[in-house]
């Protein structure tokens, strides 16, 4: 619109004209030839690599076809890592949101004060501001045989004696699963206390009027105005649950016996010490293609908002 | 729970109501009445315990890395855990402090973070002005590229970049980790930024562009004075985001000159083996510049990253 209207007073200057239509594009330039370079190109090269043999490694790289595709889905392995990825992205999800809306209805009430409230959600908000390295060395001291987690559970009896959370195969995927719980849904929150904070106060008025009870107005009012930040929230946590790495790089590394194996490990470890790039690029289309399928329809739930 | 947040003004209400037409649920009316304060009073106290609930599980953890940081080694697995030690011991700290190895990490992601931050923000204000003010041949192509951006996995790109920074020279150097962070903070910088430009009347600018001046000055002497708000909240993001990064830190880089603060507390655990306070105390000491940049400025943050990432 602009354009339009620069465009049409000085139209005596053909130059004048002329930058003002060029100048979006000397704006844009730097964005566009980074992302080319280091985001287009890359995504080809990817694809391209997962169609050959000895990517990288070998100075000519032979056509492969979808050989590197078919080893991989029919390998139990990666089939273990996509199930373990997909019960610990549903997990933490669920408990992102659940706990995230509840922490945000909590600092939302105005049976509160603005000084606790803003103090509780500082503390809410920490384990967010935490790199995940910093967060896995952490759990790793919290979740030790001798930590203060396992003396907690062995002194109120939950456990009789201490379990290597990160280390028994029958923990590890639980304690990778609640430490990324802790360390994610702190953002679930900010967005929904936004949320919280931008429904009409008159929409609580009606249901009142209505004789709706405080769960029926959660239930009629609150969630559905939420709704479109829970979806959204729902999508963009997918998305980031799946490719998870450090957190659980730096704690379990995938075991024990591949219990926490992920699709991010498995990709990981095909490239840095497998060095088979090529197989490790076709797991890693894999995971950018359902990576974008998700995406296709966040931002069509967001197209749908506004 | 939205009773919770509702029920001062409900009080007012029915009770506002109660005098008048109680003709409806009379006898309903009147045990609500009566029930009021002590349910006021229980809801205010379950409000409490929940929210000190919520400040055990978030804040517990941070606090016992902060415990242990000033433990001694071998306080740390002491039987039953101390919370109190008897030494407040600063050792931790100090051998950070005094291995150049270790400080190395912290100058390397100043260097790194810094770079990132001043070239993403600076990107990012000409783009979000061109997308802000300009109609312009290939602008919704561009919008689905940096839309579609975030939701590239790091993973999946992890390998092709190994690849390219070999072949551009850029393996194992600042500028390769420093261009990889501006790609996955500067779609997100842009639309933050685009969104604070369209808070913004065109008339601003425009009239500005009237008097003669170019689109530049327009941009620089009017726009960025008052986007203040927003560019910061986009710096910290960016600030954050680079800090914090792990994959590409430890994949584009092999010597330890070069490595991060996240990279160089895993090299921690590998060669110290468990000097536990010693991690505690390079944790804290990592997470403190973002700890301040948030606390200092999360009125501007929280209010441009939410207004970025979810339309409502």
């Amino acid at each position: 619109m602009t354009a339009l209207r620069t465009g049409r007073t000085p139209s005596r200057f053909g130059s004048a004209r002329l930058a003002a239509k060029s100048a979006p594009y000397g704006f844009v330039a730097p964005t566009a030839i980074l992302l080319i370079a280091l985001m287009v190109v890359p995504i080809i090269l990817v694809i391209g690599y997962s169609v050959s043999d000895g990517a990288i490694t070998t100075k000519n790289a032979s056509f492969a076809g979808l050989t590197n595709y078919i080893t991989l889905l029919t390998d139990p392995e990666f089939w273990n890592a996509a199930l373990n990825t997909l019960v610990f992205t549903v997990s933490s999800v669920v408990a992102h949101l659940l706990i995230g809306l509840g922490f945000s209805l909590m600092l939302n009430s105005k049976l509160i004060g603005a000084v606790p409230r803003a103090v509780f959600r500082v503390i809410y908000i920490l384990p967010w501001l935490f790199t995940a390295a910093i967060i896995a060395v952490l759990w790793r001291l919290l979740l030790d045989p001798q930590g203060v987690i396992n003396y907690l559970l062995q002194s109120v009896h939950l456990t009789g004696s201490p379990i290597a959370w990160f280390g028994d195969p029958s923990s590890a995927l639980l304690a990778v699963t609640v430490m990324n719980i802790w360390a994610g849904y702190p953002f679930f929150m900010i967005s929904l206390l936004a949320g919280l904070q931008g429904v009409p106060a008159d929409l609580y008025e009606a249901a009142r009027v209505d004789g709706a009870s405080g769960f029926q107005q959660f239930l009629n009012v609150t969630l559905p105005q939420l709704r479109p930040i829970i979806i959204s929230m729902a999508m963009l946590d997918v998305l980031w649950t799946t490719q998870q790495f450090a957190l659980i790089w730096l704690t379990t590394g995938g075991g024990p016996i591949s219990v926490t194996e992920m699709l991010s490990t498995v990709t990981y470890k095909l490239a840095f010490t497998g060095f088979d790039f090529s197989a490790a690029s076709a797991s890693a289309v894999i995971v950018l293609v359902f990576s974008l399928i998700v995406a296709v329809f966040y931002v069509r739930s967001q197209r749908s908002e506004s | 729970m939205a009773t919770i947040t509702t029920t001062r003004k409900n009080a007012r209400a029915t009770d506002a109501r109660t005098d008048g037409p109680a003709k409806g649920g009379g006898s309903g009316a009147a045990a609500i009445t009566v029930h009021r304060a002590p349910r006021k009073i229980g809801l205010r106290l379950g409000l409490l315990l929940g929210l000190l609930a919520g400040a055990v599980f978030a804040g517990f953890p941070v606090f016992w890395m902060l415990i242990s940081s000033f433990k001694t080694n071998t306080e740390i697995f002491a039987y039953p855990p101390q919370i109190i030690t008897q030494g407040f011991s600063f050792d931790a700290y100090l051998a950070v402090l005094n291995d150049p190895e270790e400080i190395r990490f912290f100058i390397n992601s100043y260097i790194v973070a810094l770079s990132v931050t001043a070239l993403t923000v600076l990107f990012a204000i000409m783009a979000a002005y061109a997308f802000s003010r300009y109609e312009f041949r290939g602008k919704r192509v561009m919008n689905v590229i940096i839309i579609g951006t975030q939701a590239v996995p790091p993973i999946a790109l992890i390998i092709p970049f190994f690849g390219l920074m070999v072949t551009l020279g850029l393996y194992n150097t600042y500028a390769g980790l420093i261009l990889t962070y501006i790609v996955f903070t500067l779609p997100y910088a842009i639309i933050m930024m685009t969104a604070y430009f369209n808070t913004l009347p065109k008339e601003l600018d425009e009239a500005v562009k009237v008097d003669g001046a170019g689109a530049w000055t327009a941009l620089w002497r009017i726009l960025v004075p008052i986007s203040v708000p927003g560019i910061v909240s986009v710096a910290v993001y960016t600030f954050m985001i680079s800090w914090n990064e792990y994959l590409f830190a430890l994949t584009l880089t092999r010597t330890n000159d070069l490595r991060t603060v996240p990279v160089g507390i895993q090299l921690l655990i590998g060669q110290n083996s468990y000097e536990w306070n010693q991690m505690m105390a390079i944790s804290i000491m990592g997470s403190i510049p973002v700890l301040l940049l948030f606390l200092i400025f999360q009125r501007y943050f929280i209010g441009g990253l939410t207004s970025g990432s979810v339309k409502s």
